[in-house]
């Protein structure tokens, strides 16, 4: 328990307050998130904000096992940041130039057989504000040998608004409503291709539930 | 601070009308098996956020003055977020927006220190003049018209409108029987009721629509109706809250329920243009701030100047 309780402060004093005075979530409930794991929560990336404000949505008698999986390059560049982001956070880190494969995935998998929920951001890096980059695979390796794929829950998850409250490259948080649309688990496909484009369709439905990007309904 | 008399008892009214409307829900709810919904909103949802809202404000309105004024910030705040996220903006506004958003804890501060001067012309000429200088200095020039035109409107809508609500707290009235909190009470109380009647009156007798293009459910049976009822309840209102005779009181009553109806059709006009039903999700069966708030934006500055004609 002392081992996660500056996550839980963090997320109860400071980014749950956040969230709703700061940014203002519309949530949008097309499936349900997964309130245990092994799970995955795929979801598009445009800001630094984007995983907390996901982890923010989980109560906090859950949130020790939400796990945001993050580029231990970027977050281990300093001891400041690296404390936040292993204790704060609690990140799964990977190593995004190491060449053996192998070993960043089993990172990631011991975790799942932890039975924890893992964040994940297929697009990779946080690319151009509000735009949906290009979907990678490595996601589809990672799980392919699993033995519990049809229990493992994949859920989708769209967010938009958060590129506009703290776009890449700026260190400056301007409040924006953010639309946070929940999509339902996803099936795992046979082929890498698949799971690609799956994703990426899955992304570009939900978005039509945006509620400011949706269409009016006339009555 | 002294609890003032009229908080007391309208306090006591408002809070036997939610009882009676939560009882009357339940009994349908029972008998029915299920809860009235219209287009999809739930009745008794709308209720039990009335009864927050509620709870909200005269919790604030008892425990004073600051923490009345905190309470308007705040709405000003989430109204002008709200009015942000909705329209389209630019990468380069945002250090735009970020000082629009400055404006609000400084014009609270001219609430609530009372300066009465500063707090009219601030926004309308000191923002207004100064905020486009800010986005010259981005050095882009392209959509600086349209980037300026909305953001110094929502400013106004959110901010300069809303304001004026906070201020009727500084007004001082001459009399025991009134004070500024019950100004502040009539103007919502009559306000928020003319939604509501408006409402009712154009599901019950609505035939001919005053502006389908804009707001399909707007019927002149509606707004008749709203204007009668509210101008009613607010001459048998205002006496007992302001120094309003009965006869100011029934223009005031025209005013709040016209001009009501002017502010929930502007706001329409600007969800018809962006393609939204509502500006956010905060307020559960009402949807945003800007929804609830759409005809106080207009009613507060118009009730605010008419008390201010007669009496400041």
């Amino acid at each position: 328990m002392k081992k996660y309780l500056y996550k839980l402060l963090f997320f109860a004093l400071w980014m749950k307050p956040l969230a709703f005075i700061l940014i203002g979530l519309n949530i949008v409930r097309v499936g349900t998130l997964p309130t245990e794991g092994p799970s995955v929560v795929i979801a598009n990336h445009n800001s630094h904000l984007d995983a907390l404000i996901l982890m923010s949505l989980y109560p906090l008698h859950i949130i020790n096992q939400v796990r945001p999986v993050a580029a231990a390059d970027y977050f281990f560049k300093n001891k400041y940041l690296k404390w936040f982001a292993s204790r704060c956070l609690d990140i799964v880190p990977i190593d995004r130039h190491n060449s053996k494969l192998n070993e960043t995935f089993e990172i990631c998998n011991t975790a799942l057989n932890n039975g924890q929920i893992l964040l994940l951001f297929p697009e990779g890096s946080r690319g151009n504000p509000e735009e949906l980059g290009k979907i990678k695979k490595g996601l589809f390796y990672m799980l392919k040998d699993r033995a519990d794929l049809t229990r493992l829950k994949i859920v989708p998850v769209f967010m938009y608004g958060l590129g506009k409250a703290l776009p890449r490259g700026e260190a400056l948080l301007v409040p924006f409503n953010v639309d946070v649309i929940i999509g339902k688990a996803l099936v795992f496909p046979q082929t890498s291709k698949d799971f690609v484009h799956a994703i990426g369709q899955t992304f570009q439905d939900l978005q039509s539930y945006c509620l400011h990007k949706g269409v009016f309904q006339e009555k | 601070m002294r609890v003032e008399s009229p908080l007391a008892y309208i306090g006591l009214a408002v809070l036997f009308v939610l009882i009676l409307a939560s009882v009357v829900t339940f009994i349908i709810k029972k008998q029915q098996g299920h809860s009235l919904a219209t287009q999809g909103v739930e009745l008794d949802q709308r209720i039990r956020s009335w009864w927050w809202m509620m709870i909200l404000l005269f919790g604030c309105l008892f425990l004073g003055k600051l923490a009345s004024i905190t309470l308007f910030m705040f709405i000003s705040y989430l109204a002008l977020k709200e009015f942000f996220s909705t329209v389209p903006t630019q990468h380069v506004d945002r250090s735009v927006l970020f000082w629009a958003y400055l404006s609000i804890p400084l014009q609270y501060y001219w609430v609530y220190t009372a300066w009465y001067g500063m707090f009219l012309v601030f926004i309308p000429v000191y923002v207004f003049l100064l905020l486009p200088f800010r986005r010259v200095l981005t050095q882009k020039a392209e959509g600086f018209t349209q980037a300026m035109g909305i953001i110094h409107w929502g400013v106004m809508l959110s901010v300069f409108c809303l304001s004026h609500i906070a201020f009727l707290l500084q007004v001082d009235t001459h009399s025991t029987a009134s004070s500024g909190s019950s100004l502040v009470l009539l103007l919502l109380l009559t306000t928020q009721f003319n939604d509501i009647a408006q409402y009712i009156c154009g599901k019950t007798f609505g035939k001919h629509k005053i502006i389908p293009q804009i707001s399909p459910n707007k019927t002149w049976e509606g707004f008749i109706g709203g204007v009668i009822c509210t101008t009613i309840l607010t001459s048998q209102l205002a006496p007992l809250l302001s120094p309003f005779s009965f006869s100011q009181s029934l223009i005031l009553g025209l005013i709040i329920s016209t001009m009501g109806f002017v502010g929930d059709v502007v706001m329409s006009a600007v969800k018809r243009d962006l393609g939204i039903k509502d500006y956010s999700q905060l307020i559960p069966g009402h949807g945003g701030i800007l929804d609830r708030c759409d005809s106080l934006i207009y009613t507060a500055p118009l009730f605010f100047h008419y008390y201010a004609y007669l009496y400041y």
